[in-house]
């Protein structure tokens, strides 16, 4: 059966990687090579998805060499739904960052820049695709720094692509303090292997046993890791980076790259660790999460420019992740990992969509101060929908999937009597919505006796990609039982492997 | 075994040694040449790990891989960095040149 073979784990991994190859080596079809092989790898995230609810979590060895030399892949429920966030957003933003290009190259401000911009950013970006689906798919730490410093080094070229002077200073520094993140993730493999003499997974999780040591080791591996996924008070590196990078740049950034070493520290935290944790090292987390949500969303409301009032909701959503840390240990935990999951899948979409519907304004009106907004749903009309709808899912309206994850955090907080955690979501849920409306009331009134926006015109791929991806976000909440039913389906077969549940 | 311990508090001297620098220091090729250093440190501890007593047997090997992939990450990623520090430069003295590229910075995407 084609469908059913083990080799199709490495489809997302190689698939990217050689487009981005093909698009170094060729000038032309460059988005024709990347819209092929996005659209492939969505395809093999559903196969594999398939494959997890026939056959269970499974396990593939690289080149036919075990574990200790070899490296090994592995698809579970967390994994695949990482690979379907990146699989789905990567489509929309393919196809969004045609639109914009074309666009620009039409309007050229400078001859000959855009295009050179295009023809980096392909390459670019496939790499990227790649090395996030490597580290969804890794099962081996020290592989897995391999994996991070991959997307790293490929996130702060594409961050320097747009050329002025502030994205370049904002990249140079994206680059130093992931490579702080990583070398310190690093010297925590180096402890680990000096404690245990093993780099995999699954065996790290059956030899963990607490210490000193293996404290230390992960305590470094989580400082490295928050850096990367910039947790207040480590985000002074994201707004500035995200918000002068170009728009799809924007999008990639801020939905997806910062997830993937969220992905990795929820990994060693809740699967690989969950015995040697400590609950005040939990309830740090939620601390660190909840003054997240608090400070993001009051810098998002006092910014005067969109595109960096977007960049701090990012900070203020990243806290929801953690706040999630003190409630995952309780009884009804799993409810929690969803939670988690759910929040993740939906920010993704409706972050990117937000920064796409952001570049589309910035590109038709010239600036993105939010004050001299008005009436811009004249001329952009579905982008400005787009805005509005991925802002329905900041603030965790029904049915978004934000909606879901919050109502999931909200209930498990109130069902353990910690309620000020719920408190703590409900005052952020607010804050997004004075900060999603502030834009959205601008963006929809014309103002009378204003004439209407003079409008260049644009491709369809401008808009129409930034919608898609925002409805799917406000969607989601009706899909709740799938990822629900994933979750389980890998839960009970781990539970069936190693008697623990994450 | 006194001396693996030595190299190993070697390595992490010099892990943090480059931290400080990479804090401290604000000149674009220093960080560089810091966060060199540090990863120079977290190298010398893996390969202090691998040595075993003549008498236990041969070296642990895969330590020593894990150094050369190490080394490769790092010189690309020092390549991308110096890259980047010299485009910061070019860029920052054009525009010292230019009053009128300052002037239309905030108002272009480019």
């Amino acid at each position: 059966m084609l469908f059913d073979s083990s080799s199709w784990i490495i489809a997302p991994i190689v698939l990217p990687l050689m487009a981005g190859l093909f698009c170094f080596l060729f000038t032309r079809g460059t988005f024709a090579i990347s819209v092929v092989a996005s659209i492939a790898n969505l395809v093999t995230v559903v196969v594999l998805h398939r494959q997890l609810i026939s056959f269970g979590p499974t396990r593939y060895v690289v080149g036919g060499w075990r574990v200790p030399l070899g490296i090994t892949l592995r698809t579970d429920g967390p994994a695949l739904l990482m690979l379907l966030m990146a699989a789905v957003t990567g489509v929309a933003i393919t196809f969004y960052a045609r639109g914009y290009f074309s666009f620009r190259i039409a309007e050229p401000k400078r001859e000959g820049r855009h295009e050179r911009q295009q023809r980096f950013f392909w390459p670019l970006w496939m790499m990227l695709l790649g090395s996030l689906n490597a580290l969804f798919l890794s099962s081996d730490i020290f592989n897995l720094y391999v994996t991070l410093e991959l997307v790293s080094v490929s996130a702060a070229a594409l961050a320097a692509l747009s050329g002025k002077p502030a994205s370049q200073i904002a990249a140079f520094r994206y680059l130093l303090v992931s490579l702080l993140g990583s070398l310190s993730y690093l010297l925590g493999v180096v402890f680990i292997y000096k404690i245990h003499g093993v780099l995999d997974l699954d065996m790290l999780r059956m030899a963990a046993s607490g210490g000193p040591a293996l404290g230390a080791a992960l305590a470094l591996m989580t400082v490295g890791l928050l850096l990367k996924t910039a947790l207040f008070p480590l985000h002074f590196w994201l707004p500035p980076a995200h918000a002068n990078a170009l728009a799809p740049v924007s999008a990639i950034l801020s939905g997806l790259v910062v997830k993937g070493s969220f992905y990795l520290l929820f990994r060693l935290w809740f699967d690989v660790f969950p015995g040697v944790i400590a609950t005040p090292a939990l309830n740090l987390m939620g601390l660190l999460g909840a003054g997240a949500i608090l400070w993001g969303s009051v810098q998002a409301i006092r910014q005067q420019r969109l595109k960096l009032l977007v960049a701090y909701s990012t900070v203020s959503q990243l806290g929801y992740l953690f706040v999630a840390f003190p409630l995952a240990r309780l009884e009804n935990g799993a409810g929690v990992w969803t939670a988690v999951t759910f929040m993740a899948l939906a920010h993704a979409c409706a972050k990117a969509a937000m920064f796409m519907a952001a570049g589309a304004i910035f590109l038709q009106v010239g600036h993105d101060r939010i004050r001299d907004l008005a009436g811009v749903r004249a001329c952009l009309p579905v982008a400005s929908l787009a805005y509005a709808v991925a802002g329905v899912n900041l603030m965790g309206l029904p049915p978004s999937g934000g909606f879901m994850a919050k109502w999931l955090l909200l209930t498990s907080s109130l069902a353990s009597c910690r309620w000020w955690w719920g408190l703590v979501i409900m005052a952020g849920s607010l804050l997004a919505a004075i900060y999603v409306f502030r834009v959205v009331s601008r963006l929809f009134v014309i103002p009378a006796g204003e004439p209407l926006r003079a409008c260049y015109p644009h491709s369809i791929l401008l808009e129409w990609p930034a919608l898609i991806l925002a409805l799917i976000s406000l969607l989601l909440g009706f899909a709740a039982p799938y990822p629900l039913q994933l979750l389980d389906t890998a839960q009970s077969a781990m539970a069936l492997f190693y008697g623990g549940l994450p | 075994m006194i001396t693996n311990f030595l190299y190993s508090f070697c390595g992490l001297f010099v892990f943090f040694m480059g931290f400080f620098a990479l804090i401290a220091c604000s000149h674009p090729l220093r960080k560089i040449l810091a966060v060199n250093v540090m990863s120079t440190g977290v190298f010398l501890i893996l390969v202090a790990g691998a040595y075993r007593p003549a008498s236990v047997g041969d070296i642990d090997p895969v330590p020593h891989a894990m150094v050369l992939t190490g080394i490769v990450v790092s010189v690309s990623v020092t390549a991308l960095a110096l890259i980047l520090a010299c485009r910061v430069q070019e860029t920052s003295n054009l525009s010292l040149l230019r009053p009128k590229s300052i002037n239309g910075r905030e108002e272009s995407e480019d």
